[in-house]
């Protein structure tokens, strides 16, 4: 944590409110999320309990599991899952416009440019917590592998159609989730810490019910009661008011509530299934219903709640205005989706258990890029980030005190202006060390001379001049100017190519070999404990 | 009676005083001992656990319950899974131990299970112990189920209960963990591995102590076997963990942990942490031994809510994280920090002190005056 970060903190402690941790949104915000609050059973591995799920904050979609270790249901859960979720990724999927994307040229090598189709918006989900996010992964994971009947007539427990379709999406989205800056899955806890500063550490801060209560106490309340009320609070039958963000749930929920709902449910499963006539039929049926009915209460009055603060949490980063970089990170998501939809619509296999070698090496480096270039236009967007970097010793803004005209020797001589900048700021500088301020949204580079004084720079700028001996009009700082320069680039380059597949060093695996279709999970009779 | 004797029986009758009179000693097991090792500070903590205090139901009695609690469902699925993977005199668990950590002995087929029943805790340690000892010059495989051990715990006994010890042909020990949380495609939850791994070290401890006793003394294996589910599937899959670096540091947590005694002897004589106290009496008990508060700790200390608010009322920047103290230099509290920041108070060739108001005047130029000086 930066010392501006702390600081931050601490005020809030002392005002109990949360204070602001950036001036504008630095994640996009997608006009129609689909929001998904899923439950998980305790102790299970992806054993869905319910969720609410839904692009209307008004309606949400409701599924339950009534017995989670009973895999046709679950199997109906994740059916229904899916009519909810591929309809919204596939709306985005069809809207198209035309970009250009340089590719190898498969005979000649060369780099060229081709013509191609990209999304024009891609599908945003929002989970509560970062749980959440791994509870994404989780369900893409457990489906992705599943066959289905048409794809395998003898598979033992197929699964319904679309089912390894929607655990690919979800892969893609919990893949996409670990590219810093990235925006098509977002946990809502991560966003709202990224914008404010609470009162508390950032372990208390993965609490949706106790961040929102330091964002947005409620009336005459100060952020640490309301967060304390939100954490620990239980009504009178033991139950707390502002239930876990999931997907766990509480335990005393599970044991007193869930667990005696559940078994009524079984008992009316096996009651109807014993039924003798219609008529018994028909009464055991109404129980049975009864009993699902309970249960789904019983899952909304958990998910609700959480639901509603979601869209809480949406509407206080909405009143932020978006940073200017935020449009260009959202096109590479929208980049990556239609990647994705590409790959589905050819008919490519599901995406690995393991990456090979190349392709996970080449997941690290994008992932460092974009870590890199999330964090220089985060400062280039937010004055407050800059702040950091500036206390850092990582940026200078200073005023501009004079400017000298100079020029490059050599035939063609160039203009290289020096410019004298007063600042209170302590960058690390070496000798000759490069120095970059925003110009119309590209970088000019300067070299820095030497110090005057205390916190009088000399740079020398080196580029985006113009072609002539006469500097273009605008392109030179001029005296009373107020800039900011950092001395980290402000675009990243990419790192050095990597080989392709088929030449994988024996030293990392060699090369993977024939893409083969990955076999299913082994499934016992009985999956569960 | 020699005297060393003398002061055990002493510490043992001032426990029993701080835990309250008829209240029952609650057994330290090596969950708490890793949480334990893992702030080993904190004298509160120290002096609770090893009297044995119930800490859940002394933090209901200060009104700052602990969140903690197990869903019967986990619990059901946990213990199944354990019984699957043990069921068949243990096969399956020995097929894995053979395959994950012992290649080069004969196949496991004629594995022995000795019983281990026996009367209190003690008299189960004494149990283990023997068989331990018969295991190691059989020259077979012996697989021991819920065997009992004891640690020492600064000054006072522990009773340890591991999933299973196996014993090779070869003489050598093997702690085996078997959890319920999925492998998933060879890989589980780090943090979950971890805290296996902390609760395995912590086993690895005290096996040792018992082979010392031994002559020879057998060699205790370093890698211990931790068994999960495999992926989606309630089939075992097996993974050697090393657990050197948690056996490392978590001895040296135990070495490091202050003395009990020396605990004891700072409290006024008439402490009590009998959870049926009126709360005032309690809290004052609880006030009377320092405790060392960081956000870790809710999710490892039943007490924590309790010396969060505690922290909080007296104002301790550490209730934010420990990181947060290190780069405030000697300021500790709030206002303190606030007061230095906003020039009011500190002095200013305090390198602490000076970036703190750079900081400041920072935050308060981007916050202010966002036309200010910009990029753009």
């Amino acid at each position: 944590m930066s010392l501006i970060a702390t600081l931050a903190r601490l005020e809030a402690v002392s005002t109990g409110r949360a204070q602001p941790a950036a001036t504008v949104r630095h994640r996009r915000l997608s006009e129609r999320p689909l929001v998904f609050v899923p439950l998980t059973t305790a102790g299970e591995a992806g054993a869905p309990l319910g969720a609410l799920v839904g692009t209307d904050r008004d309606a949400p979609r409701l599924l339950v599991v009534p017995q989670p270790r009973d895999r046709d249901l679950r199997f109906v859960f994740l059916a229904e899952l899916a009519d909810v979720v591929l309809p919204y990724v596939d709306a985005y999927a069809e809207s198209v416009e035309a970009a250009e994307r340089t590719e190898a040229d498969p005979e000649t090598g060369k780099r060229i440019k081709v013509e191609v189709d990209l999304c024009t918006d891609a599908p945003q989900l929002i989970v509560p917590s970062r749980a959440g996010v791994e509870f994404v992964r989780l369900l893409g994971r457990s489906m992705r592998f599943r066959r289905t009947a048409e794809q395998d007539p003898e598979t033992p427990y197929p699964a319904p159609p679309r089912l390894p379709l929607l655990g690919r999406w979800l892969t893609h989205f919990g893949e996409r989730a670990r590219v810093p800056g990235s925006s098509l899955l977002l946990a809502m806890t991560d966003v709202l810490a990224r914008h404010w500063s609470t009162g508390q550490s950032t372990l208390e801060d993965q609490h949706l019910g106790a961040l929102l209560s330091w964002i947005d106490p409620p009336e005459g309340a100060l952020g640490a009661d309301a967060a304390l009320r939100a954490e620990l609070h239980r009504d009178a039958q033991g139950q707390l008011v502002c239930p876990p963000a999931g997907p766990a749930t509480d335990p005393a929920f599970d044991n007193s509530l869930l667990a005696p709902a559940i078994e009524r449910y079984d008992r009316a499963r096996t009651a109807l299934a014993a039924a003798e006539d219609g008529l018994q039929a028909d009464d055991r049926l109404g129980i049975l219903t009864a009993a699902e009915r309970e249960l789904s209460t019983l899952v909304e009055s958990r998910t609700r709640p959480t639901w509603d603060a979601v869209w809480r949490g949406l509407d206080l980063l909405r009143a932020l205005p978006e940073g200017s970089h935020v449009e260009e990170r959202w096109t590479r998501d929208r980049w990556s989706f239609t990647a994705h939809r590409d790959r589905v619509l050819a008919g490519e296999p599901p995406q690995p258990r393991r990456d090979d070698a190349v392709t996970a090496a080449n997941k690290l480096a994008a992932r460092e890029r974009e870590q890199a270039r999330l964090d220089a236009q985060e400062s280039l967007d937010d004055p407050l980030v800059m702040a950091g970097r500036r206390l850092a010793g990582e940026a200078f803004a200073g005023e501009v005190t004079d400017v000298v005209m100079a020029y490059s020797e050599g035939k063609r001589p160039s203009p290289r202006p020096l410019v004298t900048v007063r600042t209170d700021d302590r960058p690390h500088l070496g000798e000759r060390a490069r120095v970059y301020r925003a110009l119309g949204g590209k970088p000019q580079a300067a070299e820095f001379v030497g110090q005057e004084d205390e916190g009088v720079l000399v740079l020398r700028i080196v580029d985006k001049m113009g072609r002539g001996k006469e500097p273009e009009p605008g392109s030179v700082p001029e005296k009373g100017d107020r800039l900011c320069f950092t001395l980290f680039e402000h675009e990243q380059r990419g790192g050095a190519k990597l080989p392709d597949p088929e030449d994988t060093p024996w030293t990392h695996g060699g090369p993977p070999g024939e893409a083969t279709v990955p076999d299913p999970d082994p499934v016992t009779q009985e999956d569960v404990l | 009676m020699p005297p060393q004797r003398t002061r055990e029986t002493a510490l043992r009758h001032r426990l029993a005083e701080l835990r309250g009179p008829d209240v029952p000693a609650k057994a330290l097991d090596a969950r708490a001992l890793a949480a334990l090792a893992a702030n080993p500070g904190c004298r509160r903590r120290a002096i609770l656990d090893g009297a044995g205090v119930n800490k859940t139901a002394l933090a209901s009695a200060l009104g700052a319950p602990a969140a903690f609690g197990q869903s019967q469902f986990a619990l059901t699925r946990g213990n199944a899974f354990e019984a699957r993977v043990k069921s068949d005199g243990g096969a399956e668990l020995l097929r894995l131990v053979h395959e994950r950590l012992d290649r080069a002995a004969e196949p496991p087929s004629h594995a022995q299970v000795p019983d281990l029943t026996a009367i209190g805790p003690e008299g189960r340690t004494a149990r283990t112990a023997l068989a331990l000892r018969e295991a190691t010059t059989a020259e077979g495989w012996t697989l021991l189920d819920h065997p009992m051990l004891a640690l020492d715990v600064a000054g006072s006994p522990a009773f340890l209960e591991p999933d299973a010890v196996v014993v090779h042909p070869d003489g050598s020990w093997t702690v085996v963990e078997i959890k319920s949380f999925p492998m998933l495609d060879g890989s589980a939850d780090p943090a979950k591995v971890g805290a296996a791994a902390r609760q395995s070290a912590v086993y690895v401890l005290a096996l040792e102590e018992v082979a010392a006793r031994l002559e020879p003394a057998p060699r205790v294996r370093h890698h211990v076997l931790l068994v999960c589910p495999k992926d989606f599937s309630n089939l075992a899959t097996a993974s050697a963990v090393d657990i050197r670096k948690q056996r490392a540091v978590t001895a040296r947590q135990l070495a490091r942990l202050t003395r009990l005694q020396d605990i004891a002897d700072t409290l006024p004589e008439d402490t009590c942490f009998a959870p049926e106290l009126p709360p005032e009496k309690l809290t004052a008990a609880v006030e009377a031994v320092p405790a060392t508060y960081a956000p870790e700790c809710l999710s490892a200390c039943e007490l924590a809510f309790h010396c969060r608010e505690r922290s909080r009322t007296a104002d301790a920047v550490t209730a934010l994280g420990r990181s947060v103290r290190a780069e405030l230099g000697g300021l500790t509290t709030v206002e303190d920090v606030l007061a230095a920041a906003r020039g009011e108070a500190g002095d200013p060739d305090d390198p602490a002190v000076a970036a703190l108001r750079r900081a400041a005047e920072l935050r308060a130029e981007a916050l202010g005056s966002r036309q200010g000086a910009t990029c753009h």
